[in-house]
């Protein structure tokens, strides 16, 4: 597959065709930005990222394009070319299970490979763990979590709770305060990554613009369709030594379409639980037969009945 | 006169670089730093003040170093050490501690001679302001 970063790859030293070789450079300047991309590691993490994440195809082409960004900054730099350090901070908006977390955590080892990180680990909070019951509560509170999320990645999920304008004594504004200073002066030593639905994110940016415009990125994780969902599925099973035999195939391939239509339908998050259920029911399912041998097989094996005993089946049957 | 107390201080006062290599070699050990200040560095006063907590599950220097800016910027006339305690079965003790501030004027120590029980001599030191005035 080619992406971003391979084209930009082709595109120095100076070509003809490409946008870059408009910078007017002498040629003893050039920057061999094929070096770069092989010495930071990262393609090895963006081939991962494809292949270990089902779907998410912007979302994979947002990534590609800010590290081909973010290495062609650090070419410019090598030839002095300053245009200060690029703001890295993000927001991730998309439904829940729709893999937040999990992008987050493969950005920092993006962004530790690239070196804009010194550590690239990531810390994740939510309101909680930022903002204080009492006053003066919260702001040695946040300073805490950020200090401790310096060298990485801050990472909070549902950050719209930070701000709750039908309280005006609220001390989220306060947690706010602190990460907008934060997030300005220490540019170099953490990046913030905003995570929550879209329109609530949306209108907490309305009402903090000062979060918003310190934001460079905003990505936005599409649901999942229901092959995708099911190629999840598969991928988790395969991960803890599982599989479907084929009428559990078509069982799950079922369940999918059922359980989408349901409230509280969290894409893979849903999955996982819904595979979680099926390996009780599993191993259920072979205790009350236990005083027949085991095959290696029946203990990976996951069949129809295991999944079709959900609930979900049993009210789709059920007149609405 | 200048105070020699904790790793480092026969050596030029630290720069804030080697300061935060040093923090990075602490937390590497897995040990948490801490900083705290006083403005009587006499040796026998092991007391010194805490500057806030102790900084646990820090990954990173700048966590430290922000402290440090911090305490410097309000304490300018006190010393502030940085220490990194070991948590680890068996040491469970501070494991490193260096100044990384001394006041613009630094104190001296006088020796003071004590008549003691019957002729015997006792010696205390006795802090000086740096202008040689006894305190």
């Amino acid at each position: 597959m080619e992406s971003a970063a391979d084209r930009r790859n082709g595109a120095v030293p100076p070509g003809a065709n490409a946008p870059a070789a408009s910078i007017v450079a002498p040629p003893a300047d050039t920057v061999a930005l094929d070096a770069l991309f092989r010495d930071s590691n990262i393609g090895e993490t963006l081939d991962r990222l494809d292949r270990e994440l089902v779907g998410l195809a912007p979302v994979k082409r947002r990534i590609r394009e800010i590290a081909a960004f973010l290495l062609v900054s650090r070419a410019r730099e090598q030839i002095g070319l300053s245009t200060g350090a690029p703001g890295l901070h993000m927001c991730f908006t998309g439904n829940p299970g729709t893999g937040k977390t999990t992008v987050a955590m493969r950005m920092a080892a993006l962004l530790h490979g690239m070196g804009y990180l010194r550590k690239g680990h990531l810390v994740s909070v939510t309101r909680d763990d930022l903002v204080g019951q009492y006053i003066g509560h919260t702001a040695p509170k946040t300073k805490e979590v950020l200090k401790k999320a310096m060298g990485g990645v801050l990472f909070i999920d549902e950050a719209y709770y930070l701000y709750r304008p039908e309280n005006e004594r609220d001390y989220g504004q306060e947690a706010i305060e602190i990460l907008l200073q934060v997030m300005e002066n220490q540019r170099d030593d953490l990046v913030v990554i905003l995570a929550g639905y879209k329109d609530r994110m949306e209108a907490f940016f309305r009402s903090n613009p000062g979060m918003s415009s310190r934001i460079a990125h905003h990505v936005d994780f599409p649901d999942y369709d229901d092959e995708e969902l099911f190629a999840i599925a598969a991928l988790m099973l395969d991960s803890m030594h599982y599989r479907l035999s084929a009428s559990a195939q078509d069982a799950l391939h079922e369940y999918v379409a059922l359980r989408r239509a349901q409230p509280h339908f969290a894409n893979a998050r849903s999955m996982r639980n819904a595979l979680d259920r099926a390996r009780l029911r599993h191993a259920k399912r072979l205790f009350e037969e236990r005083e027949t041998p085991l095959s290696r097989d029946a203990l990976m094996t996951i069949e129809a009945e295991d999944i079709r005993a959900s609930r979900v089946f049993a009210s789709a049957g059920e007149p609405q | 006169m200048r105070i020699t107390q904790g790793t480092f201080s026969f050596l030029p006062d630290l720069t804030d670089e080697e300061i935060r290599a040093q923090i990075e070699y602490a937390l590497s050990q897995g040990w948490a730093c801490a900083v705290e200040y006083t403005d009587d560095p006499h040796p026998r006063n092991t007391f010194w003040e805490m500057w806030g907590p102790p900084l646990f599950d820090l990954k990173d220097a700048a966590g430290v170093l922000v402290e440090v800016v911090a305490c410097r910027a309000a304490q300018p006339e006190s010393y502030v050490k940085v220490t990194a305690f070991d948590s680890t079965l068996g040491f469970e003790t501070t494991r490193l501690s260096f100044i990384v501030q001394r006041p613009p004027a630094e104190a001296g120590f006088a020796l003071d001679r004590i008549e003691g029980a019957g002729r015997s001599q006792r010696y205390a030191m006795r802090r000086k302001d740096a202008d040689g005035k006894r305190r």
